[in-house]
């Protein structure tokens, strides 16, 4: 190594190393936990590496009849999979007109669309829910999807500092070539967007996944729930309590989605934290 | 159709924005104006609302586990926030020095933050578990007693405080890009000024990052505002309603009870509290916030 070593980094790296294993140790407990036994997993001290690896646990938890862990995991993956188009193709063509167009009134609609942003859910979330059971759509996956589709501020706002940055020489030459307005949003602004797309598909696919309060509201029959409000039925005392290995195992497989995605897009990942971040 | 160049701007402009337009008429004003007409109502779902006038409000603040839920949701804000925020940037610092392995400690600090919702409810419920788990475990290294945590009134919330500092993984992120962000000829003047570390960071580091480290402020209060995840999981409120977050309790007295009036007022004053701290929170930060090329709004 080629670096100098000062006092100061090695001081530095000695805190990382300490801190690290604390912050992840918990994620080996949870791997741990997910792959003991019943009785071992009662074990205090808890044993850090598992005995036998019970892999059957995972198995267990998708044949398992009450659990039902293949359905959540369908409906989650159905709900995303909506949730990350609805959400791209809308925001992007907002982002477009918002980046393109000097329309009237455009920067008081651009801060009503930012100030949306620090919009509390809670607050607005009893109308919704009376909208919602007015056009019957209680315990469906609508009222998850379809406001999916009207654009969301954050991405929206990631989306436009992206289109700021396409040259107008782009457009110019797409009036020579007759293109129509909608066409060069379509065929020469989106195709030079794939990674802004990909950062904004992966938060909304995350968001998605995670989200608790919308399902618990219009969700209500077992066979709809999704990964989280089925995963907190699980501990909950409203159907028989799960042991805590299948638990971690689920909370496993919830994850699971996520850190592929991670340890696919690290770079679209991490920029869209700091995008997101970053006003 | 013939547009005149403004008339076509504008024609294309609305075109491009009508999704967002319409889902903010309907999924964001036409709700934040309802709740308003229905606090001031009596509504149980079932029967049409009756007009109250301001007893909802009256009620909420005569309502112990108002003031209850308040209490516990500023209490988490008022620590958790800060002490995240400050983890995280202290982390990105040191990630920041010339170290080996960087993009290892990057990963493994930011690696907890996809644990999030309700599986870190579940790893953290049987983390804390007070018979066998790890947390008390690892207390027992240091002769700490084993504690009750989730059962124990006084603690339930300081649980989910450290809970809340596993997830510093996202703000450090942010920081440290932000950090990568500083010119290097800044710091390298202030070097040569003699400048120490301490006034480095000052005078220097802090200012070019305060923009971010503002913005980060606020979303965080505005998100800790809003703690629902844990309660509804983990502690249904409990115990003795330690840990009984405002939306939690405002999602009770709306789902539970079917008080949507009363949940209403209590969602407008979210609302408005939301605002106050974000306007109060702007208009304090001229005093540490530096924006490049002049001041911003």
């Amino acid at each position: 190594m080629t670096q100098k070593i000062t006092l100061g980094r090695s001081i530095a790296f000695l805190i990382l190393v300490v801190c690290t294993a604390a912050m992840i140790s918990p994620v080996i407990f949870m791997i741990s936990t997910a792959l003991k036994t019943k009785s071992e997993m009662m074990l205090f001290p808890p044993t850090w590496i598992p005995q036998t690896f019970q892999w059957k646990n995972f198995t267990e938890l998708f044949t398992n009849d009450e659990i039902k862990f293949g359905i959540l995991y369908q409906n989650s993956v159905i709900i995303a999979f909506f949730t990350v188009i609805g959400t791209v193709l809308s925001s992007a063509c907002v982002a477009y007109g918002f980046s393109r167009y000097h329309g009237k009134g455009r920067n008081l609609m651009f801060m009503l669309m930012i100030s949306t942003m620090m919009l509390p859910y809670p607050a607005i979330m009893i109308p919704q829910f009376l909208l919602f059971s007015k056009l019957e759509w209680m315990d469906s996956f609508l009222p998850l999807i379809v406001p999916a589709f009207f654009g969301s501020a954050y991405q929206i706002f990631l989306l436009r500092q992206f289109f700021n940055t396409l040259p107008n020489e782009l457009y110019d030459s797409g009036k020579i070539d007759g293109c129509s307005e909608f066409r060069m949003f379509w065929n020469l602004a989106l195709p030079l967007s794939g990674p802004a797309l990909a950062t904004v598909a992966i938060f909304s696919f995350v968001w998605s996944w995670n989200d608790l309060l919308g399902p618990v509201l219009y969700l209500s029959s077992q066979e709809k729930f999704t990964l989280p409000i089925g995963m907190a039925a699980m501990i909950s005392s409203k159907f028989r309590i799960a042991p805590w290995n299948l638990l971690m195992c689920a909370a496993i497989m919830a994850v699971l989605p996520v850190v592929a995605l991670f340890a696919i897009a690290q770079k679209r990942f991490t920029e869209g934290i700091v995008l997101t971040g970053i006003k | 159709m013939k547009l005149s160049a403004t008339g076509r701007e504008n024609f294309y402009f609305y075109i491009f924005i009508m999704p967002w337009l319409i889902g903010f008429i309907v999924f964001a004003l036409y709700p934040i104006l309802a709740s308003l007409y229905y606090s001031f109502t009596e509504y149980d779902i079932i029967s049409t609302p009756k007009f109250v006038g301001l007893a909802n409000y009256k009620e909420l603040f005569q309502d112990e586990l108002f003031y209850k839920s308040i209490w516990v949701t500023v209490k988490y804000t008022m620590i958790s926030v800060p002490l995240t925020l400050l983890l995280s940037l202290i982390f990105a610092m040191l990630i920041n020095q010339k170290i080996p392995a960087q993009g290892f400690f990057r990963t493994a600090m930011y690696f907890p933050s996809m644990v999030s919702g309700v599986s870190m409810s579940l790893l953290w419920f049987w983390i804390f578990n007070p018979q066998i788990g790890f947390f008390n475990y690892i207390l027992s290294w240091f002769g700490i007693q084993p504690q009750l945590w989730f059962l124990d009134e006084k603690l339930a919330l300081w649980a989910l405080i450290i809970m809340s500092f596993w997830g510093m993984g996202g703000g450090m992120l942010i920081f440290l890009a932000a950090l990568q962000g500083v010119p290097a000829s800044l710091l390298e003047a202030a070097r040569l000024d003699g400048a120490g570390r301490w006034s480095t960071f000052r005078n220097v580091t802090f200012p070019m990052i305060s923009p971010i480290f503002l913005f980060q402020l606020i979303m965080a209060i505005i998100e800790s505002f809003q703690v629902f995840t844990p309660a509804y999981v983990m502690t249904q409120g409990g115990p003795n309603y330690s840990t009984r977050f405002y939306v939690f309790h405002l999602y009770e007295s709306a789902f539970k009870n079917f008080r949507l009036g009363y949940a209403s007022a209590m969602a407008w004053l979210l609302l408005i509290a939301v605002l106050i701290i974000t306007y109060i929170i702007m208009k304090t930060s001229n005093r540490y916030v530096y924006y490049e090329g002049g001041k911003e709004s």
